[in-house]
């Protein structure tokens, strides 16, 4: 019953494509292409005249850039519009003109006018294309009108260069085409251009005549018209059909279509590019651009590699998605490939290769016919015997081998000097034996030249000594040559199977290094707490596999990149990577974009470093800056993929970072919040109460009547002032010390002390307090030396006691310290009444009073105190009651460091 | 235990403890001066050459350190700083810059009185009139001629390095002494950032005099500032 429903449903991936479209469309510029089959058919014209409407109709209409050719009507056109001045470059001695991006978006108008889509801007530009220029126009919110010539177009280009026989270097990616989301065709018949032409409106006089012989010949201008025409017709059908998916209408709902193409070395693979973007828009299909890489393949030289790159960019600019696979068979992979990503057609170049060949060995296009199933196979044919691929050199990549060939000759030798040792007592045939043993460890060893030789020396050798005649090449005895014969192929077999196997260890090797690398920095990163930590977690595993200097770019709060603190070169050495002013400036468009930016990219291409954007789900964490030593590096695909992929796990860890912690400061603030409830109120009855007495007291005696109290109600009164104004301080003192530490990170200023000394400071100074009372101090004389700050340890215990001092009044008091394997711990107990049950941990909490005593005053800030300085050194501090009676205070502090000497 | 009167200067801005100042000093005999800033204060002192200067550290015209620094420059009497608690910084920073000892707000008349009673002997022992040889402070002696530390008549064996630092706190007996000053004392201007040796010796040397080292009642310690020989008194 499954099988009828897909009509009747709308696809949820073309749903969500749309929503995300719509959304994009809210704040993106809308783009109008007025498109013409060639220059002169008045592209420009229709433009500033749409421009003129606009404005008439009250729109912020602004001109960005307009190529005038020197024709007057156009010209006449500008007037009343407000025109930006362009950019100017130097360069030769030539002022050039440029669109100026920069003033287009501080301008920020409602719609800019930028002539020439396909344009090359000046090297010095931000970005190199024209287009890239106007999809930043687009994405900062501002509408576009641009004009574009068919032949620019990027998936029609070559067939223009077979009609005109003019190669156009200007193109314009479909894509970007395609996204526009207006395109007006400007038409013209052929003869009207022609006439246009002839009357000077197109060019100025003395240049048509060029241009009319070399590329306006009618018979260029209807093919033109028509690739225009056909252009223009496919949108319509695509706006049609998307009208259709909006709306849910889905009676043709299409069936999926997903075109495969396989692309090689050779230069046949562009046009089989092409020819699948034809095919995927006649289809309205998905399409993937696939190379596989084979043992054989890896060893091609490096230009030929290059050129496959291209090819798969070409393809990715064309709108297709690529895959760069790795197997034994082309054929296989590519299958493999189409199977798991419903493929419904694969597309594969006719390989050029003579009968001879052909019937010997099967071909790519056979295997893949014979495996492809369902799968349509469409076959291209290559171009004229006179465009094949150039051989790869056979050389293998690798330096010097030549310890390799010395060291299988030294085999030979070895195993030649045996055979004369057993020659007299042995067969041939087992002579035969030895020498092919030789080979095979030669192969393992040595891989494929090499063991070539050795096989080669091998059969040499033993025709010159052990065959009769003896000490000739001759051969008298013909059977011989069949064990030559034999003894060679096999040689070459083992050597050939040898090579292969190494080959794909290697390929294994490299897949594996990857993807333990890609391991090794998740466990890492699921480690680190700290952004700048997970930067700096990046940055090594990105150096470990590129000789560069590097450094993680991290944004201020106002979203503008700081200059790093750290940016050294992998080897831990001292050279800074300087940032200067313009880099960061690269870097900041990096971030702001959440493009990659600088080398290799599509903009500002020719900066000797690679910005890319730490992109998280929500946000641009920040950058990293990569400036390889050798720029090829970063033209290496599985390099970059592998960096790329560095950069996006550790972007989301740090996104995973900053929102645990936006998390916890919003908790803090909660936090703080009802802290400062409970102060206020706190601070009424606290303070109120001492205050009270005092002022009471003073008053009385200072009444004019105080003559008359007896000395002993004087004393009294004197007494109680000075009582409760201690009181008075030490609650000040606790609520100032809270109120310091708890303001962010304790600040430490750790010292090697002893733990008797704080004792007795602590003894001291409670000294008043303390009289009448036993007090048990019970320290091991090898107590090691405590690396803690001094005044906030002698604070901590200083409150402990006295908080046994208040709440086991009378008992005997003993402080016991013992060194523990992680540090140290300390107890101060008594043999009071103990913790009420339950309240064991809750003693810690701010404004925690114990029992409701109204008597015992004091906010029960001390062990609140206690435990912000305990948990500054990294320790513990807990409560408990004793079995015997009293309670138990009981802080550890961890070993941080190791004492001196 | 009263003492000999005094002239004594205090420049201190607030109104009520110049007046708690006043009132408590006049009634144990001394006679007081007082500034209300720095200026005022430096003045006086160049006028009247008083025994002892108060100076508090917050100032409205100067800082208190800067205060201290100008009269050093001239003056060599003692110098007592008055200091907001859980400032030990600036009060080592005071004892550096040559102030002879310091009272952390609020205190009571007793230990002003205290710091007193030891500025005026320092005082007395500068000027020549009784160098001591022989330091006696309970149960214990030191007979600095001899290099000698009894305990109940019981001689101690100390290292040198803990007989310096043991004389080093005795001969200022009742001051307080910053860990930098005990460390060039004792152990030279280059270990003056080596607090730790301070530390074991110090307990080192606590173990051989005190009969409770966790209750010193001789090598008392100014937390986070350095230590002090215990006056008679204390």
């Amino acid at each position: 019953m499954a099988a009828n429903l897909p009509d009747s449903r709308p696809d949820p991936d073309a749903l969500l494509v749309r929503m995300r479209r719509e959304e994009a469309e809210h704040q993106r510029g809308r783009m109008k292409i007025f498109f013409g089959a060639a220059p002169g058919v008045g592209k420009s014209y229709a433009m500033l005249e749409a421009a003129r409407k606009q404005k008439t109709d009250g729109a912020d209409v602004v001109v960005g850039y307009v190529e005038l050719h020197g024709r007057p009507e156009t010209e006449a056109l500008l007037q009343g519009l407000e025109v930006l001045p362009p950019q100017k470059f130097e360069h030769r001695g030539l002022v050039l003109t440029e669109f100026d991006l920069d003033a287009a978006l501080a301008r920020d108008p409602q719609i800019v006018l930028v002539d020439e889509l396909a344009h090359s801007n000046h090297p010095g530009a931000r970005h190199p294309k024209r287009w890239m220029d106007i999809v930043e126009l687009l994405d900062a919110g501002i509408d576009v009108y641009t004009t574009v010539n068919v032949q620019h177009v990027e998936s029609v280009n070559d067939i223009v260069a077979q009609i005109t026989g003019v190669v156009v270097r200007e193109t314009v990616p479909d894509r970007v085409f395609d996204a526009a989301d207006e395109v007006e065709l400007v038409d013209l018949p052929p003869d009207d251009l022609l006439q246009r032409l002839r009357e000077g409106k197109v060019y100025a006089p003395e240049k048509s005549r060029h241009a009319l012989e070399a590329f306006f010949r009618k018979g260029n201008l209807i093919a033109l018209r028509q690739l225009a025409l056909r252009a223009t017709a496919e949108r319509v059908d695509a706006a049609m059909r998307e009208y259709r998916d909006d709306h849910s209408i889905n009676a043709t709902w299409a069936a999926g279509e997903r075109i495969l193409v396989c692309v090689g070395p050779d230069p046949l693979s562009e046009r089989l590019v092409r020819a699948a973007r034809r095919l995927a828009v006649a289809l309205h299909a998905d399409w993937h651009a696939i190379y596989v890489e084979t043992p054989k393949l890896v060893r091609l030289p490096r230009a030929a590699r290059d050129r496959v790159l291209e090819t798969l960019k070409l393809a990715e600019s064309l709108g297709a998605q690529t895959a760069n696979l790795s197997g034994e068979s082309v054929a296989r992979e590519a299958l493999l490939f189409a199977r798991q990503n419903n493929v419904s057609k694969i597309i594969v170049g006719k390989p050029s290769r003579s009968r001879w060949q052909d019937r010997f060995r099967a071909s790519l296009v056979d295997e893949i016919v014979r495996g492809s199933g369902h799968v349509d196979v469409y076959v291209i044919t290559g171009e004229a015997d006179a465009e094949k691929s150039p051989a790869a050199p056979r050389l293998p990549a690798r330096t010097s081998q030549w310890p390799a060939y010395a060291a299988s000759a030294g085999i030979v030798a070895a195993i030649t000097a045996l055979c004369g040792a057993l020659y007299p007592h042995v067969e041939r045939a087992n002579l035969v034996m030895l020498y092919l043993l030789g080979t095979v460890l030669a192969a393992a060893r040595f891989g494929r030249g090499p063991s070539v030789l050795a096989t080669v020396l091998s059969v040499g050798l033993f025709d010159f000594l052990f065959v009769p005649p003896e000490y000739t090449f001759v051969v008298s005895d013909t059977q011989y040559l069949i064990t030559f014969a034999v003894m060679l192929a096999t040689g070459l077999t083992i050597s050939h199977l040898a090579a292969r196997g190494r080959r794909q260890a290697s390929v294994a090797r490299a897949r594996e290094r990857r993807a333990a690398e890609l391991y090794a920095l998740s466990r890492e990163l699921a480690r680190s707490r700290g952004v700048n930590e997970l930067g700096e977690i990046l940055r090594r595993h990105v150096l470990a596999g590129i000789d560069a200097d590097a450094a993680v770019l991290m944004p201020d709060s106002e979203g503008r990149l700081q200059d790093p603190a750290r940016f050294c070169a992998r080897s831990g050495s001292e050279a800074r990577y300087p940032v200067p002013g313009n880099d960061l400036g690269i870097a900041q468009w990096a971030f702001d974009h959440r493009q990659k930016a600088g080398h290799g990219t599509e903009t500002l291409a020719s900066a000797d470093a690679i910005y890319l954007p730490l992109n998280a789900q929500q946000r641009c964490i920040g950058v990293l800056a990569l400036r390889p030593k050798d720029t090829h590096q970063l033209d290496v695909p599985e390099q970059m993929h592998l960096i790329e992929s560095l950069v996006n796990q550790t972007a989301i860890a740090m996104e995973r970072v900053q929102l645990a912690q936006s998390a916890h400061s919003a908790d803090v603030q909660i936090e703080s919040e009802r802290l400062r409830n409970v102060l206020l109120s706190s601070i009424s009855h606290d303070f109120r109460t001492p205050l009270a007495s005092i002022i009471g007291a003073a008053s009385t005696l200072s009444d004019e009547r105080a003559s008359a109290l007896d000395p002993q109600r004087r004393r009294g009164l004197e007494a109680t002032i000075l009582e409760e104004a201690r009181r008075l301080h030490r609650l000040v003192d606790n609520l100032l010390d809270l109120t310091r530490l708890s303001q962010g990170p304790v600040q430490l200023k750790r010292q090697w002390l002893t733990l008797e000394e704080i004792v007795g400071g602590v003894l001291r100074r409670l000294h008043d307090a303390l009289a009448g009372r036993e007090v048990r101090v019970d320290l091991p004389p090898d107590l090691p030396l405590i690396h803690a700050d001094e005044v906030l340890l002698e604070q901590l215990l200083f409150n402990l006691v006295e908080n046994a001092i208040k709440h086991a009044p009378a008992s005997a008091i003993r402080i016991v310290a013992e060194s523990t394997p992680g540090g140290i711990s300390v107890a101060v107990r008594d043999h009071g009444p103990g913790l009420p049950p339950g309240e064991e941990s809750s003693v810690f909490d701010k404004f925690h009073r114990g029992r409701v005593e109204a008597a015992q005053s004091g906010f029960g800030l001390g062990l609140a105190i206690c435990k912000v300085i305990v948990e500054a050194h990294g320790g513990r501090i807990s409560a408990r009651n004793l079995a015997e009676g009293g309670a138990e205070f009981l802080f550890s502090l961890p070993r941080d460091a190791e004492p001196p000497q | 235990m009263t003492t000999a009167p005094m002239q004594l200067l205090a420049i201190e801005d607030d109104p009520q403890i110049q007046r708690f100042l006043t009132a408590a000093l006049e009634a144990h005999g001394h006679s007081l001066e007082v500034a209300g800033n720095a200026a005022d204060g430096l003045r006086q002192a160049t006028l009247r050459q008083p025994d002892v200067i108060i100076v508090d550290l917050g100032l409205p015209d100067m800082s208190g350190l800067d205060v201290i620094e100008r009269l050093r420059e001239w003056f060599q009497r003692p110098i007592l700083v008055l200091s907001a608690r859980s400032h030990e910084n600036d009060k080592i920073a005071a004892l550096d810059r040559g102030a002879d000892d310091y009272l952390t707000k609020p205190f009571g008349i007793g230990e002003l009185l205290a710091r007193l009673r030891v500025a005026q002997r320092h005082l007395a022992e500068r000027d020549g009139a009784n160098l001591q040889t022989r330091i006696d402070a309970g149960a214990l002696s030191i007979d600095l001629a001899a290099h000698r530390v009894q305990r109940d008549g019981v001689d101690l064996h100390l290292t040198p390095t803990e007989y310096e630092l043991l004389t080093a706190l005795a001969k200022h007996r009742g001051k307080v002494m910053t860990h930098r000053q005990l460390l060039r004392e004792v152990w030279g201007a280059a270990h003056v950032e080596s607090p730790h040796y301070l530390r074991i010796y110090m307990r080192a040397l606590r173990h051989k005099i005190e009969s409770d080292p966790a209750r010193p009642r001789y090598l008392l310690t100014e937390v986070g500032v350095g230590y002090r020989f215990a006056d008679e008194g204390a």
